[in-house]
C-alpha cells in the first residue's frame, strides 16, 4: 500500500476514535488523537512530496474501483502532483494549527470529544478533495466538507438560530452542488471519463470557445459559487460564524472556501478554452469583491467583518482565475489562508478576552492588555490591506496587474475595492484595540491573555503573513518566482490550446506604477481609518441608528431579507399551497370519488345488492377485465379453455 | 432447488405456528425470528455459490399446468438476488421491532410478516408470468390485515382504500398479461416478450399503460400515490416497513421486469411521458414533505419522491438508469426501515411523532442522533453513502435521456436536503421540552438494528460495485432488450 493512501487515511481514523468512543475517551487524550492525526498526515504530506520530487511525474495511486457502469469506471484514487503537493501543505499545517489552537479554545466546552472528531472528519473531506484523480472524488470531498460545516456551525446546536444558520449554508452549497454535479454529468457525456489526466488531454483537442465545454465550465462554476461564497450564493458565509470560531479560522477562512479556487486552477485547460466562462469568472469575482467590501465597511461583530473581508477576497482571487492568471489566483489563495487565519484565530483569542463579546463598539484599548494577540492581528491586518512587504501584497498586486492588463473596467472596481479593504480593516484594528475600554467591569476585570495553545498558532501564522509572499516576488524584483515555476506543469494544457495564455504583457514601468498607486491607496486608507477611529475616536453605530446608503450596506443590500422571502417564503408556501388545496382538497377526492363512482355504477348495473365489498370489487374487476378484452379483440374463450384443459388434466 | 426452500420455508412456518395449537406469541417472535435469520443465511450462502458459478441452487421449474404452458417456475439472477437480500434482510428488522415494542402480542403478527417474505420472494423470482401475478396479488393481503388489525384508528378505512386501490390496478394488469398469454401462447416472462415485441403499436400502447397503472399504484407513482402517505402513517411500524421499504419496491421490479419488456413498443411511444410524470412526482412529493410535521408522512412524502426517481431511471432504459434504480431499491430500502425504526423510537420514547412535541432529543440520546443523522445522510444521498451511488446514476441516466429533465429531478438534492434537515433540527436539536426530561437513549435491542443498518449504509457506499458488479449482467440483459425495438 502506498504511504500516500495514510495521508486521508490519519484523520479518517481520529474521527472514528473520537467519534465512536465519545463517552469513553478521557479528556486528556481526545486533543493528541486529534492533533496527532492532524500532524501526521502533515509529516506524510512531506514524504509524498519528496516521492515525487524523486521523478517529477504525476503519482497516482488507486486504492479500488469505486463506481463501475458499463464502460465509465471511476476508482477510488489519489493524485500527487504540484497542485495537491501545495493544497496538501496548506490543510494540513494551517489545518494542524488549528487543531492545536483548539485545544485551548474549546478546553471549556462539553463537547470537546465531538469537536475534535468533526475537526478530523473535516480534514479527512478536504484531503479527498484536494487528492482525489478525478471530478467524482472531489465530489465526495466537496459534498463531505459541506457536511462538516453544516455540523460545525450548528455545533451548538441547543440554539436554533444557529442550527438554522448550518442548513442555510448546507442547503445553499447544495444548490452549488447541483451545478457541480451537472457539470460531472456534461464531462462523463463528452469525454467518457472523469480522470483529470484523460480529460485534460482530450480537451486539449477542442477549440477555444467550444460552445460543450463552456456549458462544463460554467456549471463546475456554480459549484464554486456555493462552496467559495460567491454572488449569488455568498449569503451563508457571514452566518456560518455561529460555529466555533478555530471553525472559522479553518473551514470558512483558510480551506473549505478555497475550493473552488482550487477546482478552476485544477481544471485549468477547461477554463482557458472558454473565454466566456472567464469573463463570467472575472465579474462575479468583481461583484462578489466589491459587494462583501462595501458591507464589511458597517459590520460591528468582529467575526463578521471578517467573514464578509473573506467572501471579498475570494472574489479577488475569482477575479485573478477570471484574467488566467491562475498561479496569481492560487497564490492569494495561500497568503489568504496564512494571514485569514490569524486574524480569526486573533478574534478568538480577542472573544476569548473579552469573555464571548463579539461586538466591537463595546471592546476598545485592548492593545496594552493583550500584546502578542494585538500585535499579530496588526500583522494580519497590514498583510490583507496590501502593503508591502507582507504576503498579502505580493498576491493581490500580481492580480491587480493582470487585471490591468486585461480589463481596465474591472480593474478600477478592483483597485477601489481594495481601498475599501485597508479601511474597513484598520477600522477594525483600531476600534478593537485603541481608545478606551467600552467594555463592563467585569469584562475588564477577566481580559487576559490566551494560553500558549492558542498564541502559538498565532505567531506561527503572523510569521507566515510576513514572509509568505515571497514565495512569488515579480518579476521586476529580478527574483525567481518559485510558485509561477512549480506550478509550471499543470498548465501544461493550457498552455498547448492557447500559447501564452497567462504573460502580463505590460512594461516594467507600468508595474511599477501599478505597484505604487496600490500601495498609495492602502497607506492612505489607513491613515484615513486613523484619523476617524483614533483621533476623532469615532464609535461605529449601530445599524439601527444608521440612515441612507450606511443603512443599507450595514444591512447588507437586504439580500438576506430578498432570499428569505423569495426562497424560502416562497417554497413553504408552494409546499403549503400544493398540500392544502391540490394534494388533499383536489387530488385525493377525485381518486376517491372514481372509486365510488365505480362502485356505484357497478351497483346499479347488475343490481346485485348483497352488500359485500368484495363482491362489488370483484365485479368491478371483471368489468374492467372485459372492457379490456373488448377493446383489444381477444379471444377469451381460448384462454379458459387452455386453463380448463390445465387442470382437467 | 434453494429457491424453493427460501420460498416455502417462511410459509411453512407461518402454516406451522397457526395450526399447532398453543404457540403463544412470545414462542412465535422466537420462532419467526429464528425462521427469518436462517432464511437469510440460506440466502447469503446460495449466493456464495452463485458468486462461485453455481447458477443451479438459484433456480427452480416445475410443470404446473402443462396444457396451459403455465410453469412453476423461479429464478434469482442479479438483480433479484439484490431484492432477495433485502427482503431477507428486512423482514428480520421487521420481526425484531414487532417484538419490542407495545403491540399486542399473538401469534399472528409472526404469520402474516412471514406470508409476506414468502409472498415477495415469489415475487421477486417469478418468471412465470401467472406465478408473478399471483405472488404480487397475495403479497398485499397479510399486510392488510396486519395494517387493520395493528393500526390507529382510522386504519380501516385507509387501509381498506389501499387495498381497493391496489386491486384495481392489479385487474388491469390481470387483463394485459390474459391478452398477451392468448396471444403468445406461453406464461414465461422472457418469450411473451418476443410476443409483445410483435404487437402493433396502439395494442402495446394500451398494454402498457395498464401496466403502469397497476405498479405506479404499488410503488406509487403521481399521481396513483393518494393512499400512500396516509396508509404509512396510519399502518403499525412493521406494516409500514414491510410496505415502504419492500412493498413498493414490486412497482419498480414490475416496470423492469413486466412493463418495458412486455410492451417495449407502448415504451417507446410513451415512455417519455411516463418519465416526465415520475420526475414531477419526484418533485412534487419532495416539496409536499417539507411543511409536513408529522415524521411518518415526511418520510412517506420523501419515499414517494424517491420512487419516482427510480421509475424514471428504469424507464430511460439505459445502463446507468438501470442499475441506479437497483441499487437504490436496496438503499431505500434499507434507509427506509432505518428511519421509520427512529421514528418508531422516538414515538415511543416521547409519545409524540409531530415535530411540535420534539425537539432537543439530542441532549438526552446522543446516540441515537448519531445513528439517525447516518441514516438520514444515506437518505439525502451524500457520497460514501448508500443514497449516493443510487441517486448519481439515477439523475445521471435522467440527464442523458433529456437534459432538462435531468436538471429538474436534479432539484431533488436541495430539496431532500431541506425537509430531512429541518426534520433533524426540529426533532433533535434545539430546546428539550420539559415533558422529554427524562427520555432514555437507545438500548441494546434497538442496536442489535440500527448498527447493522448503519454500517450497511456507510459499506454499500464506499464499496457499491458489490452491487453494481453483480447485476451487470442482469442489467445489461434489460437494456438490450429494450434497445432492439
Amino acid at each position: 500500500m502506498s504511504l500516500i493512501l495514510l495521508i486521508p487515511l490519519f484523520p479518517l481514523i481520529g474521527f472514528l476514535i473520537n467519534g465512536l468512543g465519545f463517552k469513553n475517551i478521557p479528556k486528556s487524550l481526545v486533543a493528541p488523537i486529534g492533533i496527532g492525526a492532524s500532524l501526521l498526515s502533515f509529516v506524510f504530506a512531506f514524504i509524498a512530496y519528496s516521492e515525487f520530487k524523486n521523478t517529477g511525474e504525476v503519482i497516482i495511486v488507486k486504492a479500488f474501483d469505486w463506481i463501475t457502469i458499463g464502460d465509465l469506471n471511476i476508482p477510488f484514487s489519489f493524485q500527487i502532483d504540484q497542485l495537491s503537493i501545495l493544497m496538501l501543505f496548506i490543510v494540513t499545517g494551517v489545518g494542524t494549527l488549528i487543531h492545536l489552537y483548539s485545544a485551548g479554545y474549546m478546553s471549556h466546552d462539553a463537547g470537546y470529544g465531538k469537536f475534535f472528531a468533526y475537526l478530523n472528519l473535516f480534514l479527512f473531506s478536504m484531503l479527498l478533495l484536494v487528492m482525489g484523480s478525478n471530478y467524482l472524488i472531489m465530489f465526495i470531498g466537496w459534498e463531505g466538507v459541506g457536511l462538516c460545516s453544516y455540523l460545525l456551525i450548528g455545533f451548538w446546536n441547543k440554539n436554533s438560530d444557529f442550527g438554522d444558520a448550518a442548513r442555510k449554508a448546507f442547503i445553499m452549497n447544495r444548490v452549488g452542488d447541483l451545478g457541480f454535479l451537472i457539470g460531472i454529468f456534461l464531462i462523463i457525456t463528452h469525454f467518457g471519463s472523469l480522470e483529470y489526466t484523460q480529460v485534460f488531454e482530450m480537451a486539449k483537442q477542442y477549440p477555444v470557445g467550444s460552445g460543450i465545454i463552456t456549458a462544463i465550465t460554467l456549471f463546475l462554476f456554480v459549484g464554486a459559487m456555493g462552496k467559495s461564497a460567491q454572488i449569488p450564493l455568498f449569503t451563508w458565509l457571514p452566518d456560518a460564524m455561529a460555529g466555533p470560531t478555530p471553525v472559522s479560522a479553518l473551514i470558512h477562512a483558510a480551506t473549505m472556501v478555497t475550493s473552488g479556487i482550487y477546482m478552476i486552477v485544477r481544471s485549468n485547460v477547461l477554463y482557458t478554452l472558454s473565454p466566456v466562462t472567464l469573463n463570467v469568472v472575472a465579474w462575479i469575482g468583481v461583484a462578489t469583491a466589491l459587494v462583501a467590501a462595501t458591507i464589511a465597511l458597517f459590520q460591528n461583530d468582529i467575526k463578521k467583518v471578517l467573514a464578509f473581508s473573506t467572501v471579498s477576497q475570494l472574489g479577488y482571487m475569482f477575479i485573478g482565475l477570471g484574467m488566467m492568471a491562475y498561479t496569481s489566483g492560487f497564490f492569494h489563495v495561500i497568503t489568504h489562508a496564512f494571514f485569514k487565519a490569524l486574524l480569526f484565530l486573533g478574534a478568538g483569542s480577542v472573544i476569548h478576552a473579552m469573555s464571548d463579546e463579539q461586538d466591537i463598539t463595546k471592546m476598545g484599548g485592548l492593545w496594552s492588555k493583550i500584546k502578542i494577540t494585538a500585535v499579530t492581528f496588526l500583522i494580519g491586518t497590514i498583510a490583507i490591506s496590501g502593503i508591502p512587504p507582507f504576503a498579502g501584497f505580493f498576491s493581490k498586486d500580481e492580480i491587480l496587474a493582470h487585471t490591468f492588463a486585461h480589463n481596465k473596467a474591472i480593474w478600477v472596481l478592483a483597485m477601489l475595492g481594495s481601498f475599501i479593504t485597508a479601511f474597513y480593516m484598520f477600522r477594525l484594528f483600531f476600534v478593537t484595540f485603541t481608545g478606551k475600554f467600552r467594555g463592563t467591569q467585569e469584562q475588564e476585570h477577566h481580559v487576559h491573555e490566551s494560553p500558549l495553545s492558542m498564541t502559538i498558532p498565532l505567531m506561527v501564522l503572523a510569521g507566515f503573513s510576513i514572509v509568505g509572499g515571497f514565495i512569488g516576488m515579480p518579476e521586476i524584483f529580478h527574483q525567481p518566482h518559485f510558485l509561477e515555476n512549480f506550478l509550471a506543469p499543470i498548465y501544461e494544457g493550457s498552455e498547448s490550446v492557447l500559447p501564452g495564455f497567462g504573460n502580463l504583457g505590460i512594461s516594467h514601468e507600468t508595474e511599477w506604477s501599478l505597484m505604487g498607486l496600490s500601495v498609495v491607496l492602502a497607506l492612505v486608507a489607513s491613515v484615513f481609518a486613523y484619523v476617524v477611529f483614533v483621533k476623532n475616536a469615532t464609535i461605529p453605530k449601530d445599524s439601527s441608528e444608521l440612515s441612507g446608503v450606511k443603512k443599507i450596506l450595514a444591512d447588507k443590500y437586504y439580500i438576506d431579507d430578498l432570499y428569505l422571502k423569495i426562497f424560502s417564503n416562497g417554497t413553504s408556501k408552494l409546499s403549503k399551497g400544493l398540500y392544502n388545496s391540490f394534494e388533499t382538497k383536489f387530488l385525493s377526492p377525485l381518486v376517491n370519488s372514481t372509486g365510488t363512482l365505480i362502485n356505484f355504477a357497478g351497483k346499479q348495473l347488475t343490481r346485485i345488492q348483497n352488500g359485500t365489498t368484495g363482491y362489488y370489487l370483484f365485479a368491478m374487476g371483471i368489468s374492467i377485465a372485459f372492457i379490456l378484452v373488448f377493446f383489444l379483440g381477444l379471444d377469451v374463450l381460448s384462454f379458459f379453455k387452455n386453463i380448463l384443459g390445465g387442470f382437467s388434466k | 432447488m434453494l429457491i424453493l426452500i427460501l420460498l416455502l420455508l417462511p410459509l411453512i412456518t407461518a402454516i406451522a405456528i397457526a395450526v399447532i395449537p398453543g404457540i403463544s406469541g412470545q414462542l412465535s417472535k422466537n420462532i419467526g425470528g429464528g425462521i427469518s435469520l436462517v432464511n437469510f443465511l440460506i440466502f447469503i450462502y446460495g449466493l456464495i455459490q452463485f458468486q462461485k458459478g453455481d447458477t443451479v441452487l438459484l433456480d427452480y421449474s416445475h410443470v404446473w399446468l402443462s396444457n396451459a404452458n403455465i410453469n412453476f417456475s423461479l429464478s434469482a439472477d442479479g438483480i433479484s438476488q439484490v431484492l432477495l437480500g433485502l427482503v431477507t434482510f428486512i423482514t428480520m428488522v421487521v420481526i425484531h421491532i414487532a417484538g419490542s415494542f407495545d403491540y399486542k402480542q399473538s401469534s399472528l403478527l409472526y404469520i402474516l410478516i412471514l406470508l409476506t417474505e414468502s409472498a415477495l420472494i415469489g415475487v421477486f423470482t417469478a418468471t412465470d408470468i401467472f406465478l408473478f401475478y399471483f405472488f404480487f396479488e397475495i403479497s398485499l393481503i397479510p399486510v392488510y390485515f396486519l395494517a387493520l388489525k395493528w393500526g390507529g384508528e382510522n386504519a380501516p378505512k385507509i387501509t381498506f382504500r389501499m387495498f381497493v386501490y391496489t386491486i384495481f390496478g392489479s385487474l388491469l394488469m390481470l387483463s394485459a398479461i390474459i391478452f398477451l398469454y392468448t396471444k403468445g401462447q406461453t406464461a414465461s416472462i422472457q418469450e411473451l416478450a418476443i410476443t409483445g415485441k410483435a404487437l402493433p403499436k396502439n395494442v402495446n400502447i394500451l398494454l402498457f399503460l395498464a401496466f403502469i397503472v397497476a405498479f405506479g399504484i404499488k410503488m406509487p407513482m403521481f399521481p396513483f400515490h393518494t393512499w400512500q402517505p396516509d396508509a404509512y402513517t396510519e399502518s403499525p411500524t412493521p406494516a409500514t416497513i414491510l410496505l415502504a421499504a419492500l412493498l413498493s419496491k414490486m412497482g419498480v421490479y414490475g416496470l423492469l421486469r413486466i412493463a418495458l419488456p412486455l410492451a417495449p413498443i407502448g415504451w417507446n411511444q410513451l415512455g417519455i411521458y411516463i418519465v416526465i410524470l415520475a420526475i414531477f412526482g419526484l418533485i412534487y412529493g419532495s416539496i409536499i414533505a417539507i411543511k409536513q410535521n408529522n415524521l411518518k408522512k415526511i418520510l412517506a412524502y420523501s419515499s414517494f419522491a424517491h420512487m419516482g426517481l427510480m421509475a424514471a431511471g428504469i424507464l430511460t432504459g439505459n445502463l446507468s438508469g438501470t442499475q441506479g434504480a437497483v441499487i437504490q431499491m436496496l438503499a431505500h430500502g434499507i434507509n427506509v426501515a432505518g428511519l421509520f425504526y427512529i421514528v418508531k423510537i422516538i414515538q415511543d420514547r416521547t409519545g409524540s411523532r409531530n415535530l411540535e412535541g420534539l425537539g432537543g432529543l439530542s441532549q438526552k440520546a446522543p446516540v441515537l442522533t448519531v445513528l439517525f443523522m447516518i441514516v438520514l445522510l444515506g437518505s439525502v444521498a451524500l457520497p460514501l453513502t448508500n443514497g449516493f451511488v443510487g441517486e448519481f446514476l439515477l439523475l445521471k441516466s435522467v440527464f442523458d435521456y433529456n437534459n432538462t429533465l435531468g436538471v429538474i429531478a436534479g432539484l431533488t438534492i436541495i430539496f431532500g436536503a431541506v425537509y430531512m434537515l429541518r426534520m433533524m433540527q426540529k426533532a433533535m436539536f434545539g430546546q428539550l421540552l420539559p415533558a422529554n426530561e427524562n427520555i432514555l437513549d437507545v438500548n441494546k435491542s434497538e442496536l442489535m438494528v440500527l448498527v447493522p443498518i448503519c454500517l450497511l449504509v456507510i459499506l454499500f457506499g464506499m464499496f457499491p460495485n458489490l452491487i453494481l458488479n453483480s447485476t451487470v449482467e442482469a442489467a445489461k440483459a434489460f437494456t438490450q432488450l429494450m434497445s432492439n425495438i
